[in-house]
């Protein structure tokens, strides 16, 4: 696949990168106006395209000694239902661990396109995804409390057990921060590592390119840079899992805090 | 006569001054899952969970400066 940054190899390199990197061209027709098929695209179906067949495959004839795929497939789910659905959110978990186990695995993969050679950005580095799970997320668990105590939730949500005279400030500020600040601080969280995971990694390839047309003094200092984007192409995957991993966390933890019965 | 001159964006100032914070606040969340499982080995994976809860929470002021940094650079 044909990327928009092949064109920076010789003279030219757009040095400091921007946000205007994160707009790549269209891919059907190349380069168009018409930008509704873009990398970003393809590598959001691709995502989905590739979650759904191996789960199916993988369990499509379940065996008691598992091979490679029912194993990757079992593991992958029963760490999220055990240590992230039962550990957080306690026996009920078990009924969130499906919701949980695909959010997990969707975050992953989309965010480990970010250092998959020639895909090498993340469909995550755009905030509308993270804003949409974290949207998903936010209604499920103003659902599951509404469900769990009807309309008293709103009294569990949004009264701390206080003295009466500090609530009128109280009150706005658990509103504040369990309804508005949780969903848009799972978005941005999301956004923002991935947004800056794939800055980092431009400012430092680009960089080394900077360097070598720089001067004949610079030049040897662009392997230093180089090599540094290997570098941090491997702190790259750590945060993608962990992001993947602090997402799932903190869902379950909402829900938790939603099943919970009272402060 | 201009002796010296420096020409960008004062986000990037910015943001060095919004990542003590986090900086200080990650640093002491580790610091605490550390010693807590020095004192209590067999309690680090009943902390593990809110080691990442916190580490996140803390986390996220520093990903907002980077995000604001960008929407308010110009």
């Amino acid at each position: 696949m044909v990327t928009g940054q092949t064109t920076v190899l010789a003279a030219d390199v757009p040095f400091p990168p921007s946000v205007e990197d994160f707009y790549l061209p269209s891919i059907v027709p190349w380069g168009g106006d018409g930008v509704w098929f873009t990398k970003i695209t393809l590598l959001l179906w691709l995502s989905v395209a590739i979650l759904i067949i191996f789960f199916l495959v993988a369990y499509r004839n379940p065996k008691l000694v598992p091979d490679k795929k029912q194993w990757l497939a079992e593991s992958v789910y029963g760490f999220v239902r055990n240590n992230i659905a039962i550990d957080m959110i306690g026996k009920e978990g078990v009924r969130f661990a499906p919701y949980l186990a695909s959010l997990f695995s969707f975050i992953f993969v989309m965010n480990l396109w970010g250092i998959i050679p020639f895909a090498q950005i993340s469909p995550n580095s755009h905030i509308a995804f993270p804003a949409m799970l974290a949207v998903i997320s936010w209604v499920l668990f103003i659902y599951v409390g509404f469900q769990r105590h009807g309309i008293g939730y709103l009294k569990i949500a949004l009264v701390p057990p206080a003295p009466w005279f500090i609530l009128p400030i109280l009150v706005p500020i658990e509103f504040f921060s369990n309804f508005i600040v949780r969903p848009f601080s799972l978005a941005v969280r999301l956004f923002a590592n991935m947004f800056a995971g794939h800055m980092l990694l431009l400012v430092f390839t680009l960089g080394g390119f900077a360097m070598i047309n720089a001067n004949a003094l610079l030049a040897p200092i662009s392997v230093l840079s180089w090599l540094m984007t290997i570098a941090l192409t491997f702190l790259d995957f750590a945060i993608i899992a962990l992001q993947a991993y602090v997402f799932t966390v903190l869902t379950a933890s909402y829900i938790q805090g939603s099943l919970a019965e009272g402060h | 006569m201009n002796l010296a001159e420096v020409v960008g964006s004062t986000a990037a100032i910015g943001y060095g001054l919004a990542a003590i914070g986090p900086g200080v606040g990650v640093g002491l969340v580790f610091a605490a899952y550390i010693q807590s499982t020095a004192r209590q080995p067999e309690a680090a994976r009943i902390t593990q969970p809110f080691l990442w809860i916190g580490f996140a929470v803390v986390e996220v002021l520093a990903l907002l400066g980077i995000a604001f940094g960008f929407i308010w650079a110009g």
